[in-house]
């Protein structure tokens, strides 16, 4: 067990400091948009709620699960929709497409 | 590992890395859409080769709440307004951290019929899966209801209002170290979800309206900790490399609101900033004169200056301003004025606020400015015209070391030659701060909604 979790610890704390050197390079212009795809992509744990749901292992992990889906889709495909309808309106010259 | 398990595994590291990818690219607009598509290509090829782990049996469940899930989030992302974009932030942060916190409550419930595949470092990470998924999911309603007007946006206090909390929190703390000893005792982590889930509410319901640009942006990071954690939890590195990427996003974004408030978080989070309205401001405000403007003579003022910088704030959200001000700025830039936009890094409810209302009315971006980029312009202009905003302009926060907003960076708007602020009327902003810049003798003031107030100056501007 220590194995797994050291390396799930290393990747916790390298993704972490990726993060932040990315993020950091985003411009305010586009925070909201940020807010909203990165929300998306915190929707990620739907494949927890995926797992959970289809081992079908007792009614209670099922429903727990399959809330979670909903929820879970629900931050994905809103996310990602709101995120793109958001960034289709930034445009540099007003007719521009 | 079997063929299949390393395929899978592997889609996982494609999908981590097009999530990469997808917000590096959202360092410039022009490749900001494609990162998208990018980020979300990645998202869907994680959840299909989810659906090839063994061990899942059934798929009815899974289709039938995919289906529900992603038709809510397909009409929620169609219909809401630009305006309401902070509220619909806040909502979905609790469902992503609604969902880890129910992941971490199945395994919870996989772990205590099996008690012997248990180990430490997975009890531990359930009960921080629980905790920080069920603290954002009951918080985020609380700030979204807050923004959407249907919890009252003043901060609610109570005395020992932090001492309680405190207490409480110790008590959550308490029952997960217990979980942690003795696993088992679904009464004990009933007692901890519920608890999660009030501290929650108990954390959100002091921070006002003005501040929920920061608590948005904390909720955003606890969404991708309690992702992270659950990760732990289902030993899954997709889950594990998404949170974290999103933790740093909502910490980052978090320390740039703090900053642009001169205000550490502890403050925003545990001050009830906008709860208690100065003393004595009101009795000055008697003594100082305020100078209305008519639409038309703004209108003067506007058409035949140079350089016309433009202030929005939360007022032009609220009264759905954004078009009008694009049109005004049209009539203007028809004329030959050059317009600008100034944007404060906390003007209205959330980062960026303003950046995509404008966006929506057809602003193209270049004309929108960062205050670092626009405040020494602001002498140059010949008009500033103030649309909803307050706080931002409030030159009291350079030097008067009593007001509540000292020392927060502000845009220099009472640099400009003249100032044309639009608002209701003189009733203070939700901080409840007197702004000294309503009385500079530079300053006119235009009552009315913005919206129509804008309209009568467009209208004025076309008949010069």
């Amino acid at each position: 067990m220590t194995e797994t979790l050291l390396a799930a610890l290393y990747i916790f704390v390298v993704a972490m400091f990726l993060g932040f050197a990315v993020i950091t390079k985003v411009p305010p212009l586009l925070h909201t948009p940020l807010m909203s795809g990165s929300n998306a992509i915190s929707g990620i744990t739907i494949i927890g709620a995926l797992i959970v749901t289809g081992r079908q292992e007792g009614w209670l992990q099922t429903v727990l699960g399959f809330i979670a889906i909903i929820l879970a889709m629900i931050n994905v495909v809103g996310g990602y929709l709101v995120t793109d309808r958001m960034l289709q309106m930034f445009k540099r010259k007003p007719g521009e497409k | 590992m079997s063929v299949r398990e390393v395929l899978i595994a592997l889609a996982y590291m494609v999908a981590s890395a097009c999530f990469v990818i997808g917000l590096m690219w959202l360092q410039s607009p022009k490749r900001a859409r494609a990162g998208n598509l990018l980020s979300s290509l990645g998202m869907l090829l994680a959840i299909v080769a989810t659906l090839f782990v063994s061990g899942i049996k059934d798929y009815t469940m899974i289709i039938i709440g995919a289906l529900i899930g992603s038709a809510v989030g397909a009409i929620m992302a169609r219909t809401v307004q630009m305006t309401a974009m902070p509220q619909m932030v806040g909502l979905f942060n609790g469902f992503g951290g609604g969902a880890s916190a129910l992941v971490a409550a199945a395994e919870f419930f996989k772990y205590a019929a099996d008690p012997g595949a248990l180990t430490v470092d997975v009890s531990i990470t359930i009960m921080l899966a629980l905790i920080v998924g069920a603290v954002t999911f009951s918080g985020s309603m609380i700030a979204a209801g807050k923004l959407q007007g249907i919890v009252n946006e003043r901060p609610i206090t109570y005395p020992y209002q932090n001492f309680i909390n405190l207490i409480f929190f110790l008590t959550i703390v308490a029952a997960a170290v217990f979980l942690v000893i003795n696993f088992g005792h679904p009464w004990v982590f009933l007692y901890l979800t519920i608890a999660s889930l009030i501290f929650g509410v108990l954390f959100t319901i002091p921070i006002g309206g003005a501040d929920m640009p920061v608590v948005i942006c904390f909720l955003n990071a606890l969404s991708g900790v309690a992702a992270a954690m659950a990760g732990f939890v289902i030993k899954n590195n997709a889950l594990i490399i998404a949170g974290s990427l999103v933790g740093a996003s909502g910490v980052i974004l978090t320390q740039i609101m703090c900053w642009a408030m001169n205000r550490p978080i502890t403050n925003v989070l545990f001050g009830a900033f906008g709860a208690v309205v100065t003393a004595g401001s009101s009795a000055t405000a008697t003594t100082k004169t305020v100078r209305p403007i008519q639409a038309d003579e703004a209108a003067i003022l506007l058409a035949y200056a140079q350089l016309v910088i433009i202030v929005p704030g939360y007022g032009m959200a609220v009264s759905q301003a954004q078009h009008a001000v694009r049109q005004l700025a049209d009539e203007l830039a028809k004329r030959g004025v050059t317009v600008k936009y100034a944007i404060h890094p906390v003007a209205g409810r959330m980062p960026g606020h303003m950046n995509v209302l404008l966006a929506e009315a057809n602003v193209p971006y270049d004309q929108l400015y960062d205050m670092d980029q626009i405040n020494d312009e602001f002498q140059n202009a010949d008009v500033a015209l103030i649309v909803g905003a307050n706080d931002v302009v409030n030159p009291a926060a350079r030097y008067d070391k009593s007001s509540p907003i000292y020392g927060m960076p502000i845009l220099n708007a009472d640099h400009a030659k003249q100032i044309i602020v639009l608002k209701r009327s003189m009733n203070p902003g939700f901080a409840g701060i007197e702004n000294e810049l309503f009385y500079n003798e530079k300053t006119r003031m235009l009552f009315g909604d913005a919206k129509e107030s804008l309209t009568k100056l467009i209208n004025e501007v076309k008949n010069i």
